[in-house]
C-alpha cells in the first residue's frame, strides 16, 4: 500500500525548517532525490562495523564487504532486468558511463566519416562525451529534431539513421521536458540499420519500472543519487558482446589479471571497468535505496507522480500566461513541469519560492543546446518525486502567486498584461 | 499564512529595484561606440552587452552607456543603474564606483564615502549569496570593456 504519511517519515530532511517556520518542499528531485533513514543508516553501519578493501584482502571484514558489494550487484541486476551480473559495471554517475561508452566504444569502432546520433533534448553529459571523441576522431555529431509537442521526431529519426550512423545516444525521459522517449521503438530502427543504442536512463531509472532486456538497447547507464540512493556510484549495464571486445576505460588496480614490466593483461568482466578502489559504502547504501524504491514498487511510484503532475498543471492554470514546456499527455511527462513567463524571471521565481522553503531549480538544467531550441535563455523547473504531496503543490502555487504579485503591482499590471500580449503576438504571427 | 510577508525579500526587492527592471535606462542608442563587451553568466543565461560612449572634447568622461540583454530583476536593475550612475562620470570615478560596489557586496570593510544613489539599493543582494553574481554582471562587463575584453564570462 502507497502511504504517503508513512513513506514521509522515512526521509529525515523533510522535517527541516527552511525559513521561519517554513518546512523543506523539495521540487527539485531531478537534480538529485533525497535519501530515506535506512540509506544514510547503511553508511554509518559499513564505516563503524566492517569497513575494509574489496577482493583483495583474506581478513573477515574484507570478506563480508566483498559479499555485500558483490550482492548489490545482483540486485542491480534484477532491478534493471540485465541478463547477468557481469554485464554490470559500477561507475561514479551517468556522466562516467557515458564518458566510458564513448571512449572506450569510440576506440573499438568509430572511425573518420562515422556519425554519432544524439536528440536535442539531450543533458550535456550525453553531448560533451560526444563532442571529444568527435575531436579525436574525424566524426559528425547529428542532433534528431524535437516536435513542437515536445516529443522526438520519429520522421526525422528514421531518415538520420544511415549506414554511417555507428552509435545513437538518447535519453529515456527528458530532464527539461519530462518527455519519455519509446526506447523499444527506436531500438529496432536501431538493430535494423546496425547502430549500437545507448539509452540514458538517468531520469527514468528512479521513476519508471525500467527492464534492460525489455527495453532492447545495447547499453544503459543511470545514476545511485537520484533514486534515493548516495551520490559518487553510476552504473552502467550493456552487452557483453561489445563489453569483451571494448579497451578498458581507466587503469590501475582491479581491473587488471596480470602485470609484468612489459604489458598487462585485463581483469574479466566486470572488473575489467571498475580500476582503483571503488566507492563501496555507497555501492552498499545505494542496494539499500533498491530495496527501499522496490518495498514501494516502481510502477506505484510512477502511478503517484503522475496524479501529482496532472494536478500541478491543473492549478498552475490560473497563470494564463505561464509557458509550460512538455508535452500535455500526462502519460507521456511525468513529474517534471518546465516553465517561463515573460515577466519574472526564473531566478528570482526561483529566490521567492525560496523563502517559502521551497526548492526549485532555474536556469538551463544542464541542456543548453535544448534552451536554445525552446528559444528561452533560462527556465523555472519544478520536478517530484514520491515523497512530495499535493499539500506541497497548493503551498507551490501559492509561493508563485505571491512572486508574480510581488512583480505586477498597481500601474505595473497594464505594463505587463502589455508585455504578454506582445510577446503573445509575437509568436502567433511568427 | 495567506497575509504573511517576507520581511527577506523586501530587502532584495526593493521597490526602486522593481522599476529599474520594468523600466530599464540605458536603452537609446549612441552615435560613437568607444568601448564595448558582452558579458555572460553561462550558469544562468544572463546576458548583457555594454557600450560606452566618451564625451568627444575629452576622452575622459563618459558621455552616454548604452546596455541591452536580459537576466533576473537584479541583474538588469544592476545594468539600468549603471547606466544612470556612469554617464557623466570620468574614467577613474567610474572604476571607483565599481571597485566600491563589489567591496561592499562582498562584505569588504569600506571607508570610502561615494555617493552611489539608487545602488544602495541593491545592496540587500549582500543577504543572498548566490544572487550577488547576477548584480556584478554589468559591472564586471564595464571593466572588462575598459581592458578591452569583448566577451566575458562569469561563473
Ligand atoms: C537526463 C540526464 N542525463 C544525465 C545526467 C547526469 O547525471 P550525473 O550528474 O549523475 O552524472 C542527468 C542529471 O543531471 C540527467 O538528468
Amino acid at each position: 500500500m502507497f502511504d504517503i504519511n508513512k513513506i514521509r517519515k522515512d526521509f529525515p530532511i523533510l522535517e527541516r525548517k527552511i525559513t521561519d517556520g517554513n518546512k523543506l518542499i523539495y521540487f527539485d528531485n531531478a537534480a538529485t532525490s533525497q535519501k530515506p533513514k535506512v540509506v544514510i543508516d547503511s553508511l554509518v553501519k559499513y564505516y563503524e562495523n566492517y569497513n575494509a578493501n574489496i577482493h583483495r584482502g583474506v581478513h573477515k571484514m574484507a570478506e563480508e564487504a566483498t559479499c555485500a558489494y558483490e550482492e548489490v550487484r545482483q540486485k542491480v541486476k534484477s532491478f534493471i532486468g540485465a541478463r547477468n551480473e557481469d554485464e554490470v559495471i559500477f561507475t561514479r554517475n551517468t556522466t562516467e558511463s557515458l564518458n566510458l561508452l564513448a571512449y572506450s566504444l569510440g576506440e573499438l569502432f568509430v572511425n573518420e566519416g562515422d556519425e554519432i546520433l544524439l536528440s536535442e533534448m539531450e543533458h550535456h553529459s550525453n553531448i560533451i562525451p560526444w563532442y571529444i571523441l568527435r575531436s579525436r576522431k574525424k566524426i559528425k555529431v547529428k542532433f534528431i529534431p524535437i516536435t513542437d509537442n515536445y516529443e522526438l521526431d520519429y520522421k526525422s529519426l528514421e531518415q538520420l539513421v544511415t549506414k554511417k550512423t555507428k552509435i545513437i545516444s538518447l535519453t529515456h525521459k527528458s530532464n527539461v521536458l519530462g518527455t519519455v522517449n519509446n526506447i523499444k521503438k527506436i531500438a529496432q530502427i536501431a538493430k535494423a540499420n546496425g547502430a549500437v543504442f545507448i539509452v540514458d536512463a538517468a531520469q527514468s531509472a528512479p521513476h519508471l519500472s525500467v527492464d534492460f532486456q525489455d527495453l532492447g538497447c545495447d547499453f544503459l547507464v543511470f545514476s545511485s543519487h537520484k533514486m534515493c540512493g548516495p551520490t559518487g556510484v553510476g552504473v552502467l549495464v550493456g552487452r557483453r558482446e561489445y563489453l569483451e571486445k571494448m579497451p578498458p576505460f581507466l587503469g590501475g588496480g582491479e581491473m587488471i589479471r596480470k602485470v609484468t614490466f612489459e604489458d598487462f593483461t585485463t581483469n574479466d568482466l566486470p572488473w575489467k571497468f571498475e580500476a582503483g578502489t571503488p566507492n563501496i559504502a555507497d555501492v552498499i547504501a545505494f542496494g539499500v535505496a533498491i530495496d527501499y524504491l522496490q518495498n514501494i514498487g516502481l510502477e506505484n511510484i510512477y502511478k503517484y507522480e503522475c496524479e501529482l503532475t496532472e494536478y500541478a498543471l491543473d492549478k498552475l492554470k490560473q497563470f494564463d500566461f505561464l509557458k509550460i514546456y512538455g508535452a500535455k499527455d500526462c502519460n507521456k511527462r511525468a513529474g517534471i513541469i518546465t516553465f517561463s513567463n515573460p515577466v519574472v524571471h526564473p531566478h528570482d521565481i526561483a529566490t521567492i519560492v525560496d523563502q517559502y522553503g521551497i526548492a526549485i531549480r532555474a536556469g538551463h538544467h544542464c541542456a543548453q543546446p535544448l534552451m536554445k531550441k525552446l528559444n528561452v535563455s533560462a527556465t523555472a523547473r519544478a520536478s517530484f518525486y514520491f515523497y512530495n504531496t499535493k499539500e506541497e503543490i497548493d503551498l507551490f502555487v501559492y509561493a508563485l502567486k505571491k512572486a508574480f504579485d510581488y512583480f505586477a503591482i498597481g500601474a505595473c499590471n497594464e505594463l505587463i498584461k502589455g508585455k504578454i500580449n506582445a510577446k503573445q503576438n509575437a509568436t502567433t504571427t511568427r | 499564512m495567506q497575509n504573511k510577508t517576507l520581511p527577506q525579500l523586501d530587502d532584495l526587492y526593493k521597490e526602486i529595484i522593481l522599476e529599474h527592471y520594468r523600466n530599464p535606462h540605458g536603452r537609446e542608442p549612441l552615435s560613437k561606440v568607444n568601448y564595448q563587451a558582452e558579458g555572460m553568466n553561462p550558469l544562468c543565461g544572463d546576458e548583457v552587452k555594454l557600450t560606452l560612449q566618451l564625451d568627444s572634447e575629452n576622452d575622459k568622461k563618459i558621455e552616454k552607456v548604452h546596455i541591452e540583454g536580459h537576466g533576473c530583476s537584479i541583474s538588469v536593475a544592476s545594468g539600468s543603474m549603471l547606466a544612470d550612475i556612469l554617464k557623466g562620470k570620468t574614467i577613474a570615478e567610474a572604476k571607483e564606483i565599481s571597485k566600491y560596489l563589489k567591496e561592499i557586496m562582498h562584505d569588504k570593510i569600506n571607508d570610502t564615502e561615494i555617493d552611489i544613489g539608487d545602488l544602495e539599493a541593491l545592496c540587500g543582494v549582500k543577504k543572498f549569496p548566490v544572487r550577488i553574481k547576477c548584480a556584478l554582471l554589468p559591472w564586471t562587463t564595464f571593466e572588462e570593456a575598459l581592458l578591452g575584453h569583448e566577451h566575458v564570462e562569469i561563473s
